[in-house]
């Protein structure tokens, strides 16, 4: 990897390790000084790596360096010594023999506690995600404005009144008791899902970040599905929806970086070692009580590593969408589901609830619109395709779109 | 948005006797029926379907068997849906496969408590 790559991509994985380990020895009340010190090591990593090149070890660098500044501050700051000192739970020395566990272990640990102090109820759930987003995956403030369509304002003003709220309510960063665990888990899981489909669809052309959104959530998840307590029916399902969907990953784009749909993938580029973990996952999600949306879609993501292009398949899959849908609506499960329906009842039967499902100013309702009428009337198709140009905000999916309508074109004459 | 009842209802004793793929065939017509309204977010409950028989009780711990010999369609089953107008809850309801076989949908505005 090229160390202007470098930089951004261990900010991505190594960030919010550093910061989880430091902000459980610190508490929540001062988020921001472990942000401040992890900062400043990235801050100096840029400048000195820039000067004298690359360290032998990047990340135990980054590790070691902000275990110093750590011990520097606290060596500094006189009345943090007084005051936090005390509070910092896994020592008992004074604060120059302070030990800041990097292991693996520790790192997991402090992630998964501040994953649920993150989702405490005390904070609205887009403030949990967005909080998440920050401190768990290392995201900046633009990035999750981007995410959610919003700004930049609106994030941060969001981000810091969760601090506070936080702070105000002493939440502690510790090892989830079980009770909070059947309580947050749900926003937990919301959260790494949401995580997952910011990488996974996002309309960044950026691939290195895409997939690094991706691997974090689905790294997430393993630390919950690893956990014994944490370890549910529906963490399953997410981790094994998570595996599907990865699955494809490599044969959804060329080497222009741009999209080719599912129809249209080389299925020898599925990775398999993935389609079988989603399996087993999917096996261990089966213990459910009952069926959740992420049950649902890991089934449908299952049909979906299904290379056969079967009745049975897309009838499967339709199936599943009508279930899902019951539990919970969305407007790009609805298209979807009507695309399966296309796949299992026709075309035509498919454009006639097309049309029933009122969303004509999102752009992929009018792709689904131009696919499905396409050699049925290539006209319609074309004014569908052409209205979903217009409303498309990503320059990928106005590629892809462009070339339908130039096929449909050239098909005619 | 307003929540309206659908209460099916049809002449069931008195159906032809259907094979299991007739009746997988009228499963699917119902499960695409209700995925088709979800889809559309207006679908509050897919509620439930009933099983033949049950009781009636009447004033005097008075009890019944039913079916109900004074009256010839059954209710099979009840869903919910939710629509801005009555209008719009019939034009939801036209779709029901429960016409094939000669039943209908009452439709209901429920008065929230």
């Amino acid at each position: 990897m090229e160390q202007k790559e470098l930089i951004p991509h261990l900010f991505r994985t190594e960030y919010r390790k550093i910061i989880a380990v430091l902000c459980k020895l610190f508490g929540i009340e001062h988020i921001e000084i472990a942000e401040d010190i992890v900062s400043d090591t990235f801050l100096a990593a840029s400048e000195l790596w820039g000067l004298k090149g690359l360290p032998e070890n990047p990340t135990a660098w980054l590790y070691t360096v902000s275990k110093n500044k750590t011990k520097d501050y606290l060596k500094r700051n006189a009345l943090f010594v007084q005051k936090i000192s005390p509070a910092v739970k896994y020592t008992s020395v004074k604060s120059e023999e302070l030990e800041i566990d990097l292991s693996v272990k520790n790192i997991n640990d402090s992630q998964l506690a501040m994953m649920f102090a993150v989702c405490h109820p005390c904070i609205s759930t887009e403030s949990q995600i967005a909080l998440s987003l920050n401190l768990l995956c290392g995201f900046g403030v633009d990035e999750i404005a981007n995410a959610f369509l919003t700004n930049k304002e609106v994030i941060y003003k969001r981000i810091n009144r969760a601090k506070e709220k936080l702070q105000i309510e002493k939440v502690k960063i510790e090892q989830p008791a079980l009770t909070e665990i059947n309580d947050r888990l749900a926003t937990v899981l919301t959260t790494l899902y949401l995580l997952f489909n910011e990488g996974y669809y996002s309309a960044s052309q950026d691939e290195i970040i895409r997939k690094d959104l991706c691997i974090e959530a689905m790294r997430l998840t393993l630390l919950l599905q690893e956990n014994d307590n944490t370890n549910t029916p529906e963490v399953n399902a997410l981790l094994a929806l998570i595996c599907f969907h990865s699955s494809r990953f490599d044969a959804r784009t060329n080497d222009k970086g741009e999209m080719i749909l599912y129809d249209d993938q080389d299925t020898n580029l599925w990775n398999d070692e993935l389609i079988n973990k989603g399996a087993y996952y999917l096996k261990e999600s089966s213990k459910a009580e009952e069926l959740s949306k992420y049950h649902y879609e890991a089934a449908i993501a299952y049909w979906h590593t299904n290379k056969n292009d079967t009745k049975e398949k897309w009838e499967t899959i339709l199936q599943l969408y009508n279930r899902l849908l019951q539990i919970e609506y969305s407007p790009v499960t609805a298209l979807n589901r009507t695309y399966a329906l296309a796949k299992a009842n026709g075309k035509e039967a498919a454009i006639v609830e097309a049309e029933k499902l009122a969303l004509s100013d999102n752009h992929l309702y009018h792709s689904l619109l131009g696919n499905l009428y396409t050699d049925i009337n290539d006209e319609k198709a074309v004014e569908h395709y052409q209205q979903s140009f217009k409303l498309s905000k990503s320059s990928i999916d106005k590629t892809t779109i462009a070339k339908y309508i130039n096929k449909l074109q050239t098909h005619k004459n | 948005m307003k929540d309206f009842l659908f209460v099916f209802r049809a002449d069931y004793a008195n159906q032809p006797k259907s094979s299991p793929e007739e009746m997988q065939a009228v499963t699917k017509l119902w499960m695409d029926w209700i995925g088709g309204i979800a889809a559309q977010n207006k679908l509050t409950s897919a509620g439930n379907r009933l099983t033949s028989g049950g009781k009636v009780v009447r004033p005097k711990n008075v009890v019944t068997d039913g079916p109900y010999t004074e009256i010839k369609e059954l209710i099979g089953g009840y869903s919910i849906v939710k629509t801005a107008t009555m209008d719009e809850a019939v034009e939801i309801a036209k779709g029901c496969p429960i016409f094939m076989i000669g039943g209908n949908v009452e439709v209901r505005e429920i008065n929230p408590m």
